[in-house]
């Protein structure tokens, strides 16, 4: 058994301090047990939100040693221990209680995008036929868990509060596994432009620096919508050669 | 977002304050030096104006030489109606293109508004400043102009690859010009290799290969040229450093050539 101290955030919305506590962890164990051990030893009041403790809700994003990163998959062996580990609550939402924040936010944000809007059937009996490539492109979109650490990360968002200019890389990869996706209908490219801000993010990818799942967020969703958008406001060029294509139906 | 309007209170965070205990400084400081050392580099070899051949080496500063006093250059001498109190060299002609598709790009687009711009610094670490208009607003919404950089990157890749086939012509000193191969044409070769794998990496091709369609299978060529890019896409990083590291020596292994610091050694 190894010893580390926490300090760990604890308050509310009217304010609060670090206080620290130590403990001892074992081989294999993430900083969720340990957390958990706090709350049954020294700290029953301390508030923790989680669930699956398996890297799969998106329940238990917090930021250790100011990263953005689940509690559940972080390995207490990856950290060092010589000095304090610092746990915060995710710093892009209104803190509810210590570690826990209100991400209330996210779900008005992904309201707002135009929803799935499938083409008719290609058969009689109600199917579509799709291209394996068309659907692996879009397939690596759905693994986000919607745990908001790429939400939380985001300098728009964190730094510049625009929750209401700017949905987010979160909500970008929502909206680009829709748009590209090879039986929608739906346009959603002045939408994201003129509602969504994607033109705020500047591209320093910290979002795919965070993703637990691995998507590339910045390279295949949010770049790919950037162009988008420059094909139907900023080149004059794609812009003649769209008069003469035909459009989606 | 009017239908659902998000309304989130929070305070600000001070320049550089993060609970990072990592040296989270470091790559930007390396992404500034090294691209600060490409600029300062590159500025005084355009203004040079000199040392840029040697043999039918062309460096790539000065490539291709529109006008110019060496055998590359395609129309004659500088020409008289250019003002005198400007100072020339062919290197002014060529090196905006570039320098602006590696300006739009991407990859560098997010390095230096880190590096030099500190928006922000590194990943959840405070910025130096309030308000924020992103790529959103003028100026900064003027880089969606990097696909037509692309399209004359496309074209100086044809102007480098036919450098690469000059190189492989020497004259010997009783005039007589004879196929070669000597360190500098594979100086020049690697060359073109990298910026090939860094411009065919670009995430503007990606889109017009056939990103840009929902159905990529049923793009150009079957979506197999946008499987290519993508695969290079992953590496544009690697190819956009390593790329700006080699163009910088090949101009450097020219200019020394030129100037006699460096022997150029015949492979064949």
């Amino acid at each position: 058994m190894a010893t580390a101290t926490f300090k760990i955030w604890r308050g509310d919305a009217s304010g609060g301090e670090y206080r620290d506590y130590t403990a001892e962890f074992d081989q294999g164990m993430v900083v969720l047990d340990v957390l958990h051990h706090i709350q049954a030893e020294q700290a029953g009041d301390l508030a923790i939100r989680w669930n699956c403790k398996a890297g799969k809700c998106g329940s238990c994003s917090a930021e250790i040693n100011g990263k953005p990163r689940l509690m559940c998959m972080t390995r207490m062996s990856t950290l060092p221990v010589d000095e304090p580990i610092t746990i915060q609550p995710m710093q892009t939402f209104p803190i509810i209680r210590d570690l826990v924040t209100d991400v209330s936010s996210n779900f008005k944000m992904k309201r707002s995008i135009k929803k799935f809007k499938p083409r008719p059937p290609d058969t009689e009996d109600g199917a579509w036929l799709m291209d394996q490539q068309d659907v692996e492109r879009v397939q690596e979109f759905r693994k986000c868990i919607e745990c908001f650490l790429c939400q939380d990360v985001c300098h728009v968002l964190r730094e510049h509060h625009m929750h209401d200019e700017f949905i987010g890389p979160r909500h970008l990869v929502y909206a680009a596994a829709l748009e590209m996706h090879p039986l929608d209908t739906e346009d959603r490219v002045a939408d994201l432009k003129k509602l969504h801000g994607a033109g705020y993010c500047n591209i320093t990818k910290c979002c795919t620096k965070v993703c637990p799942e691995h998507i590339t967020i910045t390279d295949n969703a949010i770049i790919p919508l950037k162009e988008r958008i420059a094909d139907e406001f900023y080149d004059p060029v794609t812009k003649l050669f769209r008069i003469f294509q035909p459009k989606k139906k | 977002m009017p239908d659902a309007e998000v309304r989130v209170s929070l305070p600000q965070r001070h320049f550089g304050e993060t609970a990072r205990t990592d040296l989270w400084w470091l790559q930007p400081l390396v992404v500034f030096l090294g691209l600060s050392g490409f600029i300062v580099y590159s500025t005084w070899a355009a203004f040079q104006g000199a040392h840029y051949t040697y043999q039918g080496y062309l460096s790539p500063f000065y490539s291709p030489e529109i006008f110019g006093n060496s055998r590359h250059s395609w129309f004659g001498p500088w020409p008289l109606w250019w003002p005198g109190w400007l100072p020339y060299s062919p290197a002014f002609l060529i090196l905006w293109a570039p320098g602006g598709f590696r300006l739009t790009c991407y990859y560098y687009r997010g390095a230096y508004y880190k590096s030099f711009w500190a928006a922000p610094l590194s990943c959840t670490v405070g910025k130096p400043f309030k308000k924020y208009r992103g790529e959103a607003k003028l100026p900064l919404i003027l880089q969606n102009v990097h696909r037509y950089f692309l399209y004359l990157a496309l074209l100086f890749l044809v102007f480098l690859s036919i450098d690469v086939y000059h190189a492989m012509w020497f004259e010997t000193p009783e005039g007589v010009v004879q196929f070669g191969i000597g360190v500098g044409t594979i100086v020049l070769l690697i060359n073109v290799i990298l910026l090939g794998g860094y411009t065919f990496g670009c995430h503007s091709l990606r889109h017009l290969i056939g990103g840009k369609k929902d159905c990529v299978s049923k793009s150009f060529g079957g979506g197999k040229p946008y499987d290519c890019v993508s695969c290079l896409n992953r590496k544009h990083m690697l190819f956009a450093w390593m790329s700006l590291f080699w163009v910088g020596f090949t101009d450097f292994y020219v200019r020394m050539c030129s100037m006699g610091v460096f022997t150029d050694w015949r492979i064949i």
